[in-house]
């Protein structure tokens, strides 16, 4: 092999993912350096556990039911080919083959040991990775739409502001502290994708009336023990005021938060408690009296990052492909792939492709090391090198031309990576419950694989239409269970596992919080209650509506009546 | 001697890999079958004894005792299923964790 090899070449290199300065790349080269000499000393003894629990949670690490847990950031779930493969080889080397990627676009090893984990950090620093701030109280992850910079109803891609929230947030000083952690997800589309209403905050960006790009700010969202849709704390911020405005949101909520609770520590609580008027207030007296030189906004830095994701050399091409549409009717698997997994792009001739990480059957999330290395071959020969990873625990294609759609879904079928059942009855979110969480207080992954396979027929799924469950396996809703259409939730019942059932829930910006259908059932019960609680929606829907609507439309008690009588004496259900 | 309402086990977990452990009788162990049984209170405040005592060694960390019953080949099952999942490993890989290696 020789530096001239065609085989070196790889045509479709990533262009709209953001690249470390040296900056960036000594941070985390320090940090795992500094992280490296804890482990030393807590290994040969001379730090106690409860003084290395915070280093190792400020680096991601966890000790979980059978093993550490270590979860990798994907910032705003973008990743490189280059990425994802050395995800694959880390999971190879260090863990146990594969990995689970996560609600908030992050990926979960559930095997490490402790004293390689230095080793993984620097394996993920040499591809621009890391662990930072994917645990303890401090502000998260930010996450963004998963199909940011080419949705067709996009006003602008998320990622730039994200990357900027990222940059003003890693290792800040004042915030490194909070009463809890702090959640914070950007869109700019007019379809939510990034849940949005329910995260501590949510940016949604948006015009004025003068055409100005800026952002309506929403405040106290959030899931877990107290479930609650944010509320709107600005109906537009200038882009000009966004780091000083969030410094001052910020300030607010660690002054004020409760630090005497750490189930009422979130600024959804703050925000129940003082009203959103009070908090407002409060937010916009610090906005006017701190000194906001320090954060003023430097449009050059904001440009310069959006540069970062400008789309990739797209080809000139027609509106539809006339060779898909021949091998969509050639082929009907392969037509049903695309009619459910691939959506519309804002480039004529281009597709997103959402590869499922939900088989029938399958652990919702997982993906073997070898899948990670297909995907990533996929995005180099069809996408540009570049991957998302959505809050749906499903990776994203972003820049698919239609005339690869077929070569594509081959690959996939071929990696167990084809399954046609995006957004439908069996995509389900679910958290690692009790097969992995120390916190967890029922399984969630065996409750998504027994419904999985309750509806295994695809034809059946795509009869019933988009519809989303998702599963906790605790009151941390890590599964998202309470903005399911139908969540379910594992509690524990005089010693064995039982489940709550909710119907309703909305992610979007529409959001709402499901309500509870009645008492809990066991788990062999599970995928009859949701059976019946679909073919009741079948019998009642009108012409195109979804669950959500008819749920709406019919209202909580029907359901709950209907579901009553299915019941022996309802005590069931 | 003050009478338990079941008999309990010590558990832990390796400070080097995480892995469930088992206070035995000459030590930790990684088969919940050679795990040390306290019938009364006073044999688990040994056993919590002894599991301080290691935590301050930095050799285990989340030390805790679990109810369990005793089989009539003395091996004890914990009765809570958590600690049943943690004798065995993810009910979803039957390839992972302990009942990969054959302990459970």
């Amino acid at each position: 092999m020789t530096a001239h090899d065609p085989s070196l070449a790889r045509p479709n290199t990533p262009v709209t993912t953001y690249r470390y300065d040296e900056f960036d790349a000594a941070f985390v080269r320090e940090r795992v350096a500094e992280f490296r000499e804890q482990v030393r000393r807590r290994l040969e003894g001379s730090l106690t556990e409860d003084e290395f629990r915070p280093f190792r949670l400020m680096n991601g690490l966890y000790l979980q039911l059978h093993a550490y847990m270590l979860r990798v950031a994907i910032p705003y779930g973008t990743l490189t080919a280059r990425q994802m493969r050395r995800l694959a080889d880390i999971a190879d080397k260090y863990d146990r083959g594969y990995g689970h990627f996560t609600t908030r676009q992050n990926l979960q090893y559930n095997w490490p040991k402790l004293i390689d984990t230095p080793d993984i950090l620097e394996a993920l620093a040499e591809v621009e990775m890391h662990a930072i701030q994917t645990s303890g109280n401090c502000i998260r992850n930010v996450t963004a739409d998963h199909f940011s910079g080419v949705a067709p109803d996009e006003i602008e891609d998320p990622r730039a502001t994200a990357e900027f929230l990222r940059q003003w947030s890693s290792a800040h000083p004042e915030f490194s502290f909070l009463p809890r952690k702090f959640k914070i997800a950007v869109t700019g589309s007019e379809h939510d994708r990034a849940a949005i209403m329910v995260h501590d905050v949510g940016l949604r960006i948006m015009t004025n009336a003068a055409g100005d790009v800026g952002y309506q700010v929403v405040v106290g969202g959030g899931l877990g023990r107290t479930p609650f849709v944010g509320k709107v704390l600005r109906d537009y911020l200038p882009r000009a005021d966004l780091l000083a405005y969030l410094e001052a949101v910020m300030r607010v909520y660690n002054r004020f938060g409760r630090r005497d609770n750490k189930y009422k520590a979130r600024i959804k609580i703050l925000v129940h408690e003082k009203g959103i008027e009070e908090v407002r207030a409060a937010i916009e007296a610090e906005f006017v009296a701190m000194d906001r030189g320090v954060f003023s906004y430097d449009p050059t830095e904001f440009e310069r990052i959006a540069a970062f994701f400008t789309p990739p050399p797209y080809e000139a091409l027609p509106a539809e492909s006339a060779k898909l549409r021949a091998e969509r009717v050639a082929h009907p698997a392969f037509g049903n792939f695309v009619e459910v997994n691939a959506a519309p792009h804002r480039v004529p001739g281009y597709a997103i492709v959402t590869v499922s990480l939900k088989p029938i059957g399958g652990i919702p999330g997982d993906a073997t090391s070898q899948q990670m290395r297909v995907l990533a071959e996929a995005s180099e020969r069809f996408g540009f090198g570049e991957l998302r990873i959505s809050h749906e625990q499903n990776v994203i294609l972003p820049h698919v031309k239609q005339d690869d759609l077929f070569d594509l879904w081959k690959l996939l079928d071929g990696a167990g990576l084809a399954t046609a059942n995006a957004g439908l009855v069996s995509d389900i979110i679910s958290c690692p419950g009790l097969d992995y969480c120390a916190l967890a207080t029922a399984r969630s992954i065996p409750i998504a694989q027994a419904i999985s396979k309750r509806f295994s027929d695809l034809s059946r799924q795509r009869r019933i239409g988009k519809l989303g469950i998702k599963i906790s396996g605790c009151i941390n809703a890590c599964g998202h269970h309470h903005v399911g259409a139908i969540g379910i939730l594992g509690l524990e019942k005089k010693g064995q596992e039982s489940y709550q059932i909710t119907l309703g829930g909305d992610p979007t910006f529409s959001a709402s919080i499901g309500e509870i259908l009645g008492p809990g059932v066991t788990a062999e019960q599970v995928p009859d209650v949701i059976e019946h609680i679909v073919d009741f929606y079948l019998a009642e829907r009108q012409e195109g509506e979804t669950f959500i609507e008819t749920w709406r439309r019919i209202g909580h008690a029907r359901f709950k009546d209907v579901l009553r009588r299915e019941g022996e004496d309802g005590a069931d259900i | 001697m003050s009478a338990l309402k079941h008999p309990q086990i010590l558990l832990a977990s390796d400070l080097a890999d995480g892995e469930v452990l088992f206070l035995g009788a000459e030590g930790w162990e990684r088969d919940h079958r050679r795990a040390r049984v306290a019938r009364d209170k006073e044999e688990a405040a040994v056993l919590e004894g002894v599991g301080k005592a290691e935590i301050a060694k930095n050799r285990v960390v989340d030390v805790y005792l679990a109810d369990v019953d005793v089989g009539a080949d003395g091996a004890p099952t914990p009765l809570h299923y958590r600690e049943k999942m943690r004798l065995k490993g993810p009910s979803v890989r039957p390839d992972l964790g302990k009942q990969a290696k054959g302990a459970a």
